[in-house]
């Protein structure tokens, strides 16, 4: 009984816009209508073409360069303020991880646009030392740089939220053991906390796996992403059907490599 | 003797209070009553203030815009509407015709509008008219050419679309993210007199020209990057655009312009149709009377969102009392070498949906190309 609100709030914003995003994928379009059908060519044409697995190739490594790139860039930050700072220190520097969720994102990519571009900061600074200009703006690189300042933030506090729980007496007994800090921290440590580290690299996945701005606004749409794709496509010829295709095939590979995720965080240690 | 004045007692005071109190809104709702609310559909820019304020508080309207992005996302909007939801339509020329076809906007009576006003190439525009039947009243046009740098290139360089190609434009060309205005260009540059009527042999060489094009693109762009990129000099050279956006950031100081190169220039128009189903048929064809009137197409032409010709003859003359330094920049200026002659020259083709191939062709090999 307790667990019937969580049932229909499921059914209400998962699986019944789930279920009408599959039946929209069948239907067609005529004269700028979408009219209920139940049509596979939406599928495929959509699965047959090279432009889609190019697109879903490059997002699919996008997104894993940016969870790996924020994990690695996060640790040392998250260690620091769950290992190394006083308790009060430790709020502030929470806190602190919050107010970038309070600007809108949009706004944080264009700003980026200021620092990256040729004429922008980074290339005036390296122009004192006679370097540069180095494209930044419109390359992969600044679709990462995108989504790594989406993504840090939360990776930083989901990692955070992790180390702190993990048993101190166990970093004391590995110390006593003449265990050194950087073994301490990949034997011990990290072995400890995987499950909220690897939640905070799905997550990163996640965002950046359908993020829109990134890949417009730094990379230039160059080439476009999934999410780029589908805006593309729904602009020529309002082909929502279509559109739904790649949706849940983002959606598919999204809850494949959750669950895979999963699977490997709460697995067992030596099974 | 002398006349006493009444204290109102403190339960008649009450009375009153609460009256007027209760009053307050139907006195408020009936000068509300009195506004008409017009919905339009249109391009950003197009109700904002700068161009519908004085009409709005002229005629006691108020405007309720909803701004599309393209050609299809109109068709798309209205599809999923019932009949009536919008009272005014702003479209492109090419979509005017689909417009009708699908029953969505009213045939208009060409004597309610000011033709006579017009050059006499706008004043039977295709696509407007269909059996001799009024669909939609041009209201502004502009061109698509090569929009540049003004820094980096020479406008006698940028005089041809073999600019794209230039080892210094490698990385540095946008382009605008629609295949119609593209595709047009390399079907212009390829040398077809017709860029939008090709046949499938000529089709193939758009093709194959587009994508020796690739290795020069730096990115594609909408509406707000498009801006952003040509602002702070990312990309040099732009594709696909042509006034309507470079003249918004030259008239803000970037250094940068459009120029109809020797192959051609394209060109769009912009028209408004009253919709199937409007109640407000009668404010909408006055809104419609109103822009197309000398002062209204002065004012359109220097549209704060982006600045677009016009084909009101009148409208020239007002524009050049009020505003010459616009009409100079624009080339809407009577006897000297202006617009027109550019058309005349035959100089400029219409941009228009794909005759031959279908949309989804044009459309998929777009995709293709932004993926090669």
């Amino acid at each position: 009984m307790l667990s019937l609100p969580l049932l229909i709030w499921q059914l209400a914003f998962f699986l019944f816009p789930l279920l009408f995003l599959v039946a929209l994928s069948f239907w067609t379009v005529r004269n700028f209508q979408m009219q209920p059908d139940l049509d596979f060519g939406n599928w495929e044409r959509i699965l047959t073409r090279r432009a889609f697995w190019d697109a879903y190739l490059l997002t699919a490594l996008l997104a894993t360069a940016s969870a790996v790139l924020t994990s690695l860039i996060a640790f040392p930050a998250a260690y620091a303020i769950s290992f190394k700072v006083s308790d009060r220190v430790k709020q502030w520097l929470i806190f602190v991880l919050i107010i970038p969720f309070f600007t809108s994102y949009l706004v944080r990519v264009y700003s980026l646009q200021v620092f990256l571009s040729d004429a922008g900061i980074i290339n005036a600074f390296l122009g004192f030392f006679g370097l540069g200009p180095i494209l930044m703006l419109n390359t992969l690189f600044g679709t990462l740089v995108g989504l790594v300042t989406l993504c840090l933030p939360l990776v930083v506090l989901l990692q955070t939220f992790s180390l702190n729980f993990v048993d101190r007496d166990l970093v004391e007994a590995a110390h006593n053991l003449r265990c050194g800090r950087l073994r301490t921290v990949l034997m011990v440590i990290v072995p400890s906390a995987r499950v909220g580290l690897v939640i905070a690299a799905l997550f990163a996945f996640i965002l950046s796996f359908g993020d829109f701005v990134s890949p417009l606004y730094l990379g230039g749409g160059n080439p476009p992403t999934l999410s780029i794709m589908i805006t593309d496509i729904t602009k020529s010829g309002q082909q929502w059907p279509r559109a739904a295709v790649v949706a849940l095939m983002m959606i598919t590979t999204l809850l494949t490599v959750a669950f895979l995720a999963i699977q490997f965080a709460y697995k067992e240690r030596g099974k | 003797m002398t006349p006493k004045l009444k204290s109102p007692t403190r339960r008649q005071l009450l009375q009153m209070t609460g009256g007027a109190a209760l009053a307050m809104p139907f006195l408020s709702i009936r000068a509300a009553a009195q506004t008409v609310n017009l919905s339009m559909l249109a391009w950003y820019g197009h109700a904002e203030p700068d161009i519908v304020g004085e009409f709005e508080e002229a005629n006691n309207v108020k405007f309720t815009p909803k701004y599309y992005t393209g050609g299809d996302n109109m068709l798309g909007l209205i599809a999923q509407s019932p009949p009536g939801t919008y009272d005014v339509i702003l479209s492109d020329a090419e979509y005017v015709q689909q417009l009708n076809a699908a029953g969505y906007v009213q045939e208009l009576d060409p004597a309610d509008y000011p033709f006579d006003d017009f050059f006499p190439e706008f004043q039977k525009f295709p696509g407007h008219w269909k059996d001799d039947k009024l669909f939609s009243v041009i209201t502004r046009f502009g061109f698509l050419g090569v929009a540049y740098n003004t820094d980096a290139f020479t406008e006698k360089e940028a005089s041809s679309y073999g600019l794209y190609w230039d080892d210094r434009v490698t990385g540095k060309l946008g382009q605008f993210d629609w295949h119609l205005p593209n595709l047009g260009q390399i079907s212009l540059y390829n040398g077809n007199p017709s860029p939008y009527d090709i046949d499938e042999a000529t089709w193939e060489k758009v093709k194959e020209t587009a994508m020796s094009l690739r290795p020069q693109a730096g990115g594609f762009f909408d509406y707000g990057g498009t801006f952003s990129s040509l602002n702070n000099g990312q990309m040099l050279v732009f594709s696909g655009i042509g006034d309507w956006i470079t003249g918004t950031l030259e008239k803000n100081g970037s250094p940068v312009r459009t120029v109809i190169p020797e192959q051609g220039g394209l060109q769009f128009t912009e028209s408004f149709s009253i919709g199937t189903g409007t109640k407000n048929y009668d404010m909408a064809r006055k809104w419609i009377q109103w822009i197309t009137s000398p002062e209204g197409q002065a004012k359109s032409a220097n549209m704060a969102a982006y600045p677009c010709l016009i084909p009101s003859q009148a409208g020239w003359k007002v524009l050049n009392d009020t505003n010459p330094a616009e009409a100079r920049r624009q080339m809407m200026v009577p006897g000297e070498r202006n617009v027109m002659d550019l058309i005349r020259e035959g100089r400029i083709q219409y941009r228009q949906l794909p005759v031959q191939q279908s949309l989804e062709d044009w459309n998929d090999f777009w995709s293709d190309y932004k993926g090669a």
